[in-house]
């Protein structure tokens, strides 16, 4: 396979520009209750039902840490091959704002629970390493609403003290493109382990992004401008575009760019500077007085690490390996976990690589059109393989089993029962269709003269022959055998 | 180390506590008398010992992953500023 070539840059009359991307991850961590209190997670629950005394910040009240978010923690560092850390610190980071009511959340700054680690990309121009520089617990803050009422704002502190993982990469990324792929493969590697649910719309993951510029070739970076909490992969891409441009035209114009925090809006798709930013970075950290150190046992990551399941790049292998896919089809096919357990459920009991063919084509084409989730097929992976085995086995065509396909979505019903009840199985039986190709050859004998003079062409008229008499239940290569056998007598 | 009237002015509003501008002198005085008795510690070696976060030599207490807590709705939100049966109401923020 050729291999294409890395282009992305940002052309400027003075030369050409390579965009440096950075991106802060904060991922909701899936656990029953909060990080210090034991309200529930569940999203989309009646406003502030979901809040604690120690959510809501009254006076008094000790934060106890949750085991199964540090676990969490542990595992997402294990599945991001990084070093985990025996010994971390909770700190206040100090800020005031209406859904904050501890006014600091608590974080890690300088020693968070995991350190560096790395993820690998999978791009048209080859494979790419992205590191990672830490991953951190932090507590999440409540939402501001401020579109119910004119002169109000209206604060839920539902998602106040949940816990949150920051996942901060090294400015390793070059393109629109690779973030996307960074950010599909984060998310896949959490949703394996069962870390974090990956559901962008309803906020569990969502974004900054630290984006510079520089000349080609430059070793030096350029100054960086941070994007907020940008909640959708597409709007990420769209932010960073408009936010190179942005730069490189300051650049080419003999302007500095200002170190600042930006917001990306999403109706005019573009980046503007946040007011507030005088106190910005004054966060005044310090060890959280509530909290002691967090050290952790060699023995619990030990532990953890023997009871990761099998994240996609190993899976990955193991598609190329044990069931003969190729690269692409395996990376396709690992994706999702969900996906790879629905192929692999089908592929123990039908042709491997005729199954990845299927999936990839129609069964993937109608959940899409659908907007479905493989969890959700209307064709269960046993159906499936079933009728991966009827093509398999000469049973059906592949022209049959698009239409048995159709009737599988509308009805549920196995495979086996349609070809039955439809008649569509596949005429298969020698005998049978030589039978049939007898009677067409001695109907259009002026044809068999001209074809035996040399009208070769002929040859198709006759196979669309058979398959107009046996309503193209007729097994073509049989049938182009038969054909070729007769004609020739 | 020591802090003129402006960084005493921008730590107050940091810590949202309002300062009469009549009193920021005497302020300034005291706390940098307060900084410069604290500086004396500076004289101590300590390069090569690690920070201390906390004087219990403990490890951190945790809790298992269950759900103990919340639908207390009313009781919390007796404390919002202004009346509402779902929300905290506050004056408007933007952004």
């Amino acid at each position: 396979m050729s291999k294409e070539k890395f282009d992305y840059f940002i052309m400027g009359d003075k030369g050409k520009y390579e965009v440096v991307i950075g991106l802060e991850v904060h991922a909701q961590v899936l656990s029953k209750s909060k990080l210090f209190s034991g309200s529930p997670t569940k999203f989309g629950a009646a406003p502030n039902n979901q809040v604690s005394l120690i959510d809501s910040a009254f006076p008094g009240m000790l934060p106890v840490i949750n085991e199964e978010c540090i676990k969490q923690a542990v595992r997402t560092g294990l599945g991001l091959n990084a070093k985990i850390n025996n010994y971390s610190v909770f700190d206040r980071k100090n800020y005031f704002y209406a859904d904050l009511p501890q006014g600091y959340q608590i974080s890690q700054y300088k020693n968070p629970i995991v350190g560096e680690g790395k993820i690998l990309l999978d791009m048209p121009y080859g494979s790419k390493e992205i590191g990672i520089e830490r991953l951190h617990l932090e507590q999440d803050a409540g939402k501001s609403i401020h579109d119910m009422d004119p002169s109000n704002t209206y604060v839920d502190l539902n998602r106040s003290g949940i816990a949150l993982m920051e996942i901060v990469s090294k400015p390793d990324l070059r393109s629109p493109e690779e973030v996307n792929a960074y950010i599909k493969k984060l998310r896949s590697i959490m949703r394996y382990l069962g870390t974090c649910d990956g559901n962008m719309q309803e906020g569990s993951l969502r974004a900054d992004v630290n984006v510079s510029v520089r000349k080609e070739g430059d070793k030096k970076f350029g100054t960086r401008c941070e994007i907020k909490n940008v909640n959708s992969i597409k709007f990420m891409q769209m932010a960073i575009e408009y936010e190179a441009a942005r730069q490189v035209e300051l650049i080419e114009n003999g302007k500095e760019i200002d170190q600042e925090t930006r917001l990306f809006d999403t109706k005019k798709n573009e980046t503007r500077s946040m007011r507030s930013k005088e106190d910005a970075h004054d966060y005044r950290y310090f060890p959280d007085p509530d909290l002691l150190p967090l050290k952790l046992e060699q023995k619990l990551i030990e532990d953890l690490k023997n009871s990761l399941p099998e994240l996609p790049d190993k899976k990955k292998e193991r598609f190329i390996k044990e069931y003969g896919l190729n690269a692409y089809e395996a990376n396709v096919l690992v994706s999702e976990k969900e996906i790879s357990d629905y192929y692999e459920e089908v592929a123990k009991l039908s042709d491997k690589k005729l199954a990845a063919t299927w999936m990839m084509g129609d069964l993937f084409a109608m959940l899409n059109d659908k907007g479905l989730d493989i969890s959700k097929s209307p064709i269960s992976a046993k159906h499936f393989a079933e009728l991966v085995q009827s093509i398999k086995s000469g049973e059906i065509s592949g022209r049959i089993a698009k239409e048995v396909f159709e009737i599988m979505v509308e009805s549920g019903d196995n495979p086996k029962k349609i070809i039955e009840s439809k008649g569509m199985k596949q005429q298969s039986d020698p005998k049978e269709l030589e039978k049939m190709i007898n009677e067409i050859l001695s109907k259009n004998k002026d044809k068999v003269d001209q074809y035996k003079a040399g009208k070769e062409k002929l040859f198709g008229f006759f196979v669309g022959q058979v398959m107009k008499l046996s309503g193209g239940k007729a097994n073509p290569q049989l049938t182009n055998e038969i054909l070729k056998k007769l004609l020739k007598g | 180390m020591s802090l003129d009237k402006e960084k005493i002015k921008h730590v107050a509003k940091l810590a949202r506590i309002s300062v009469d501008e009549a009193k920021v002198d005497s302020l300034t005085k005291d706390l940098n008398s307060i900084f410069k008795f604290i500086e004396q510690l500076n004289e101590l070696k300590t390069e090569k010992v690690e920070p201390l976060t906390s004087i219990l030599n403990q490890s951190l207490r945790s809790r298992k992953d269950e759900i103990s807590d919340g639908k207390i709705r009313e009781k919390i939100l007796k404390n919002s500023p202004k009346e509402n049966k779902e929300f905290f109401v506050v004056p408007k923020v933007v952004e």
